[in-house]
């Protein structure tokens, strides 16, 4: 059968065969990167898109309807736009900063693609610590926004950083919280162990109501953590006309948008993963039948059809609620979120300890 | 105790409002029927406006050549940028009587901003809000209008 796993298992041997290991070792290096490049490329035109169509029809209008069939070409041609833009640096700007940062943001964006499993046996590095990795190295992207910030020389650029500050360190515990509750019910921080456990079911089912509460709380987390509306004070519009990346133009400002995104598709990537059994497919206990039905469905395609979901769902939050202000945003973290998911992390290691999910 | 079921109502309270608007913005993203945008050049044809869309003021004249205005100036008095502005003439009535009445309702349509006050302030019902909305020209003082045909008079009645 024709399964992403064959095709890299085929390439990775005739590589090996073409060239010496070294040699060998180091195309396949070429061609991940070249991969995660483009996947980058393709998600920010996808998803831009996406979002435009998505808001226009919750907000009753069209959309972009003009640049190709459908205006599916309009993102190709907003990118264009941005290439020929002049990347402008501020004189006041600390320049060194100033231009390290959209770089920061982006690598890290990188960096937890790593231990994301897209396919069946498809996972560029599963490592023991998946889920330790992920959560300590998307918490890393508010330094790339720090960075711009204070380096813009901005006030509005530095007051939006400094909210964006204050609302990952926040957000991050609930984030983390809801993570650990899954690393509670399997039992391991390794990424492939955790899907391998949902083997007979997703854990947003088999964990009864605590699971679902705790799915609920990290995907109003993550949407903090992407600094997505309705928790979009780094950026807010009206009041702080583009927030950190104010003073940015051109490609620059197009690699914040990218990692706007790109950020988008990964913590719901994680999200599916803990939650949504990841490349799994719907398997519903021991109907044999059924879930042999539902094997036919390449894992790729689920994985891809959970994100997309996800990232709707994340998208109508933002079509839908005002942006709040930030004392009600601490408020909700701190007096909500936070005592919530630390009852239901405690409920979650009693059904794990009496064996009480399915 | 008391303190608790507070807090959970505030939970499930906000919770119950978030999903009472995703539902109108997921009624919306699937109901496409309901999208008001209008492809505007492509559909000049079969172009709706709605009833109240206000395009610019216009003077109502019948079969006869006959308006209602009856040079009162309410309009003039109502606009907040001085739109509108009236001449007045004394006509002579077969009684030897002089009489107030309309000579020149000048619109400047490049200072008007649609809001509807002299519509509602004239007692006679003499101008109302037109439907056309191409106002562009390459002079501008081809917005500077008169609204009442040459040669109309008062319809006979109207006070």
């Amino acid at each position: 059968m024709l399964s992403i796993e064959n095709i890299t298992h085929s390439i990775d041997a005739w590589l090996n065969s073409a060239f010496n290991p070294t040699v060998a070792l180091l195309l396949e290096y070429l061609i991940v990167g070249l991969f995660a490049i483009s996947l980058f490329a393709i998600l920010g035109l996808v998803l831009v898109l996406m979002e435009r169509k998505v808001s226009a029809y919750m907000q009753v209008r069209l959309g972009p309807n003009r640049v190709g069939p459908g205006g599916s070409l309009q993102t190709v041609a907003d990118t264009l736009k941005l290439a020929m833009k002049e990347g402008l640096t501020p004189d006041g700007a600390d320049k060194f900063l100033f231009n390290l940062a959209p770089y920061v943001v982006i690598a890290v964006a990188m960096m937890i693609l790593a231990p994301i499993a897209f396919a069946k046996g498809t996972q560029l590095w599963d490592l023991n610590i998946g889920v330790l990795y992920i959560t300590a190295v998307s918490s890393l992207s508010v330094i790339g926004i720090l960075m711009a910030g204070w380096a813009s020389n901005n006030k509005y650029s530095l007051l939006g950083a400094m909210r964006s500050g204050a609302q990952i360190v926040s957000y991050e515990l609930s984030a983390g919280l809801s993570v650990i509750s899954i690393v509670v019910l399997t039992g391991s921080l390794r990424i492939s162990d955790i899907i391998a456990s949902q083997q007979d079911g997703w854990w947003l089912f088999k964990g009864h109501v605590p699971a679902f509460i705790a799915f609920i709380i990290f995907i109003i987390a993550i949407t903090a953590e992407t600094n997505r509306a309705p928790f979009d004070l780094a950026e807010a519009e009206s009041e702080l006309t583009a927030g950190f990346h104010t003073e940015y133009s051109g490609m620059k400002f197009a690699l914040f948008f990218l990692a706007e995104y790109v950020n988008i598709f990964i913590v719901c990537g994680i999200a599916a993963t803990l939650f949504l059994g990841g490349w799994m497919p719907l398997h519903i206990g021991h109907w044999t039948a059924f879930n042999h039905v539902m094997d036919y469905i390449p894992s790729s395609l689920w994985f891809l059809g959970k994100i997309f979901t996800l990232i709707f769902v994340i998208m109508w939050f933002r079509w839908t609620f005002p942006r709040l202000r930030i004392d009600q945003l601490l408020n909700l973290e701190w007096k909500y979120l936070l005592p919530i998911s630390i009852v239901n992390l405690l409920l979650i290691t009693l059904i794990a300890i009496e064996g009480w999910h399915f | 105790m008391a303190f608790l079921t507070t807090y959970l109502k505030d939970v499930l309270g906000g919770v119950r409002s978030l999903l009472k608007g995703m539902k109108l913005t997921g009624y919306y993203f699937t109901h496409h029927k309901e999208i008001i945008t209008q492809q505007y050049p492509d559909n000049k044809a079969e172009l709706k406006l709605p009833e109240r869309f206000r395009g610019e003021v216009i003077m109502l004249h019948d079969e006869k050549n006959e308006h209602a205005c009856t040079g009162c100036t309410a309009c003039e008095l109502a606009c907040p940028n001085g739109t509108i502005k009236i001449i007045t003439k004394f006509d002579v009535t077969p009684e030897g009587k002089k009489k107030k009445a309309l000579d020149t309702f000048i619109y400047h349509l490049e200072l008007c901003t649609m809001c509807n006050l002299c519509i509602e302030a004239c007692p006679t019902d003499a101008i109302k809000m037109a439907q056309n909305f191409e106002h562009s020209v390459y002079d501008r003082s081809k917005l500077t209008k008169k609204l009442n045909n040459p040669g109309s008079k008062i319809r006979e009645g109207v006070e």
